[in-house]
């Protein structure tokens, strides 16, 4: 197939139902989450917003401490990253490190804000007549209220969306679809606020060019499905549709999730907007709404606060800042046996080592799980190559393979055998039976393969660089050889002049000498020296 | 107030399986097929396991012991029994016990441990141990019982604990009385003396394809190889392409002379087939890890297997073919890589 006939293929996504290899269907321990509806919690003492939220740089913070701060105004800056905002009114205390929300653990520039409790709005500027407005005016009113991709990446919206719109996207996808045990946020959204979902739809498909928008939920979803098909807003709307797919881990994967709706897979190293698909998460497309048409920053999401380690399991709608043990006091703290604080789901997650790091935009989960939940860790056994991690696999990589050439320093092989293209789901892990941290080792290899990569094209910039110099030096050298060859027959030609003035000079001293013997002769030489 | 956890990397859940986990069912899934062997065979080969085991773990031991490895993970993963009990299983039923201690020290010593331990040995263990000792005892290891049913005489457990411990048979007439050549060898010497197949088969050692007694073994082996493949501790890959070839490459050699060569089935039925489709050939680590991979590795053991019969010196050449393919599978992955997502 070309690539025209994909993208005619990728135009007919979600019509029919696809396969990806591998997965795990897991238990979906959801509905603890979903017994009450989301609230938002009080306001707590201190908001602690991490000025890196991003894929990317960290922030510049745009205010100082002491400064006063309203709801909403910008606080950081990244250029091209999405812009960070206070998410209350009050005075910042400190800009300072502190723990952060990050799966790299370490402490981070943080902007700390007392709230005045006034919860005083900045003026807002929305895009009300958004029907109207340029392309460009909508991805910059994303950049401007700081969207980022909620579903966990964070990947800049606007970003995403201008490629999108370059790459001639014909399919919007919304991605509904949440595999990862524990986490329910997406479902009590698209539960709760169906039309805000949809009208984001609307606004990111015009942003992009785009024609169709499918939206993509879990096959247990029912009442998500009535909630988003009952709507005003899908009434409205054209070209919109609702597909279930089957819940198998890791679905909710961007390019798994492709494979499902059109059966294509992205190429490698390539991205969904080569077949013309651009994925977007619920939440995103709900907080697109609120940006364009209330002109509403970024400052707030559905987390879900969940796990046997919690006592009362539920969904917040929390500010940016919000330290984790707020939300857990919310949720009337942790039960006796908890063993473990997760951000994210139990496959993906990262833990904490404490719970004062605070709800990022990233931060879709927080998760609780008792010592049952974990059970103690085992002895790690050598590989039995039972080729389980390979079954499971949905990039269809052989993890066995990848594990025994990283562990051997054999990274040729690890780069041909495509651990690039491992989406660390998990799912290897998990099914091992030598209880083997594979995804571990993968990360570890990854960014081995980063540095080498790094180290080549150093090692090939000296490379030339010396070639360079060796070429100049040659070059000088050749440059000198013919200048002084020069110089020396100038020399030489002056020499020979110098002799022929001689000459000429010792004739005519002669002739002199002659004419004063004989002047009669005196003609012939003056002819002579004329010639 | 704030609180303290402990780090860990994800997964966050609790693992599914454990290698000792999957090694027991191994051994469940070779119940069936021992409880067959005992029921047409008699006691010995209950012995047999039990020492080998007992060998293979002593061995075991003692090379933990000396490489400085902690002992308690892997004595309890099971994998030295199982290459005790697959050992086991190939052998003569009276077989004297120092044979298993010596293949035992072979299987566990250089098969296994001197290459790296567990997950890292090149060779089938338990086909090295069998291979090792057929070559070097060639008369203990093909001293065969007929099946209980054709026997004039056979033994009880302490007369066949008597018999492996001491190599004397305790009836007048000593060994002659109890062994008897296999339907294998009885095949193999018969074609050779010019006899035809039919005429060969007509005696009682047959049954309806292989040898009597031995084709209900192989059987309950594959009802335990089905057990392993719906567990998913084996793929079916390995066993369709064993048994598969086989039939196969033996059908077109029995269409032309059904005389002189056996029917596809009787290959089949007959020997280690079936126990090294489902159990030996399967075994991961040293087999081949794609699922293209193995289907070049089970065919390959299946052929082979069929050209040491027919025109190698072995009546049967399961354990040689295993041994040969083993080699040939890191090559064999090194060209079947599957092809990558987006790739």
């Amino acid at each position: 197939m070309n690539s025209s006939q994909h993208i005619e293929r990728a135009q007919e996504a979600g019509k029919r139902i696809h396969h990806f290899h591998g997965g795990l269907r897991l238990k979906h321990h959801k509905k603890i989450s979903c017994q009450d509806p989301v609230e938002r919690p009080p306001l707590p003492d201190l908001l602690i917003v991490p000025l890196l939220q991003h894929a990317g740089d960290t922030a510049e913070p745009l205010v100082h401490v002491g400064d006063r701060v309203l709801k909403g105004q910008q606080i950081g800056q990244c250029q091209p990253c999405a812009a960070i905002h206070s998410p209350v009114s009050g005075i910042v205390e400190a800009i300072e490190d502190r723990p952060m929300s990050h799966p790299s653990g370490q402490p981070g520039p943080c902007v700390v804000i007392r709230p005045d409790g006034k919860e005083q709005w900045t003026r807002l500027a929305p895009l009300t007549d958004w029907l109207n407005a340029s392309a460009d005016d909508l991805i910059a009113q994303m950049q401007q209220c700081g969207l980022a991709g909620l579903g966990g990446a964070v990947f800049p919206t606007h970003a995403k969306t201008r490629d999108g719109r370059e790459r001639k996207t014909h399919t919007l996808i919304l991605n509904g679809v949440e595999c990862e045990p524990y986490i329910s946020c997406d479902e009590m959204l698209m539960r709760e606020q169906p039309d805000k979902i949809i009208l984001g739809a609307r606004i990111l498909r015009r942003a992009l060019g785009a024609e169709r928008v499918v939206i993509a939920i879990e096959d247990q979803m029912g009442i998500v499905q009535q909630a988003l098909t009952g709507s005003d807003e899908f009434a409205q709307s054209e070209n919109i549709t609702v597909v279930k797919v089957p819940a198998i881990y890791p679905e909710g994967g961007e390019r798994q999730l492709i494979q499902v709706l059109t059966g294509l897979e992205v190429p490698a190293g390539g991205r969904p907007s080569d077949l013309g698909l651009v994925c977007q998460n619920v939440a995103t497309s709900a907080a697109v709404a609120d940006a364009v048409t209330a002109g509403k920053p970024l400052i707030e999401r559905y987390v879900t606060v969940t796990g046997n380690g919690i006592s009362h399991p539920r969904n917040f709608k929390a500010l940016f800042g919000t330290p984790v043990s707020h939300l857990v006091d919310c949720c009337s703290g942790y039960t006796k046996d908890v063993a473990r604080l997760v951000v994210g789901g139990p496959m993906m997650g990262y833990p904490l080592k404490s719970d004062d790091a605070p709800v990022v935009k990233a931060s879709n989960c927080v998760l609780a799980l008792s010592r049952q939940d974990i059970e103690e860790p085992q002895a790690e056994m050598p590989c039995i190559r039972c080729g389980e991690c390979a079954r499971v696999c949905p990039a269809t990589l052989l993890p066995q393979q990848l594990h025994l050439q990283i562990t051997n320093d054999l990274w040729k092989d690890v780069e041909s055998y495509g651990l690039s293209a491992c989406i660390e789901c998990g799912c290897c892990d998990y099914v091992c039976p030598s209880h083997i941290p594979l995804v571990d080792w993968f990360r570890f290899g990854k960014g081995e393969l980063r540095k080498r990569a790094r180290e080549n094209e150093a090692a090939e910039l000296a490379r030339k660089r010396f070639e360079e110099r060796e070429a100049r030096l040659i070059r000088i050298k050749q440059e000198r050889a013919e200048k002084m060859q020069r110089r020396k027959q100038l020399l030489k030609d002056k020499a020979l002049q110098q002799d022929r003035i001689k000459a000429s000079i010792q004739r005519a001293e002669n002739k002199t000498r002659a004419r004063a013997k004989d002047p009669g002769e005196a003609q012939d030489g003056g002819q002579s020296h004329d010639s | 107030m704030t609180r303290s956890f402990d780090v860990s990397g994800a997964p966050h859940m609790p693992p599914q399986t454990t290698v000792a986990k999957v090694m027991l069912q191994v051994l469940l899934a070779l119940v069936p097929g021992v409880l067959a062997y005992t029921w047409f065979f008699g006691p010995g080969i209950l012995i047999q396991i039990i020492l080998a085991s007992v060998f293979a773990l002593l061995f075991e031991f003692l090379m933990l012991r000396m490489r400085g490895r902690p002992l308690k993970p892997f004595i309890n993963d099971y994998s030295a029994v199982v290459t005790a009990v697959l050992f086991a299983l190939c052998i003569p039923p009276l077989a004297p016990w120092w044979i298993s201690c010596i293949a035992m020290m072979f299987a566990i010593v250089f098969a296994k441990h001197l290459y790296g331990g567990l997950g890292q040995n090149v060779f089938n263990p338990a086909m090295v141990a069998y291979v090792v000792a057929l070559i070097s005892f060639p008369q203990a290891m093909t001293s065969w019982l007929p099946p209980l049913a054709l026997a004039e005489q056979s033994l009880g457990l302490v007369d066949s604990l008597s018999v492996i411990l001491t190599g004397q048979v305790p009836l007048a007439g000593g060994w002659d009385v109890i062994s008897q050549a296999t339907p294998l060898d009885t095949l193999k010497t018969g074609v050779e003396a010019g006899r035809m197949l039919p005429e060969i088969r007509n005696t009682p050692l047959f049954g309806d394809f292989g040898g009597k007694g031995w084709e209900w073994i192989a059987n309950w082996f594959a009802v335990g190889g089905i057990f392993l493949l719906y567990k998913r501790i084996i793929s079916w890959q390995v066993p369709v392409a064993v048994i598969g070839s086989v039939v196969l490459v033996s059908l077109p050699f029995w269409l032309a002379d059904p005389d002189s060569n056996p029917l596809p089935l009787q290959h089949v039925f007959s020997g280690a087939i079936v126990l090294a489709a489902f159990f030996i050939a399967t075994d991961p680590v040293t087999g081949c890890v794609s699922n293209r991979g193995r289907l070049i590795f089970g065919a390959g053991v299946g052929i082979i297997t069929l050209i040491i019969r027919r025109w190698g010196g072995y009546p049967d050449g399961v354990a040689f073919a295993v041994l040969l393919m083993n080699m040939a599978a890191p090559l064999i992955d090194r060209y079947t890589r599957p092809r990558m997502y987006g790739e």
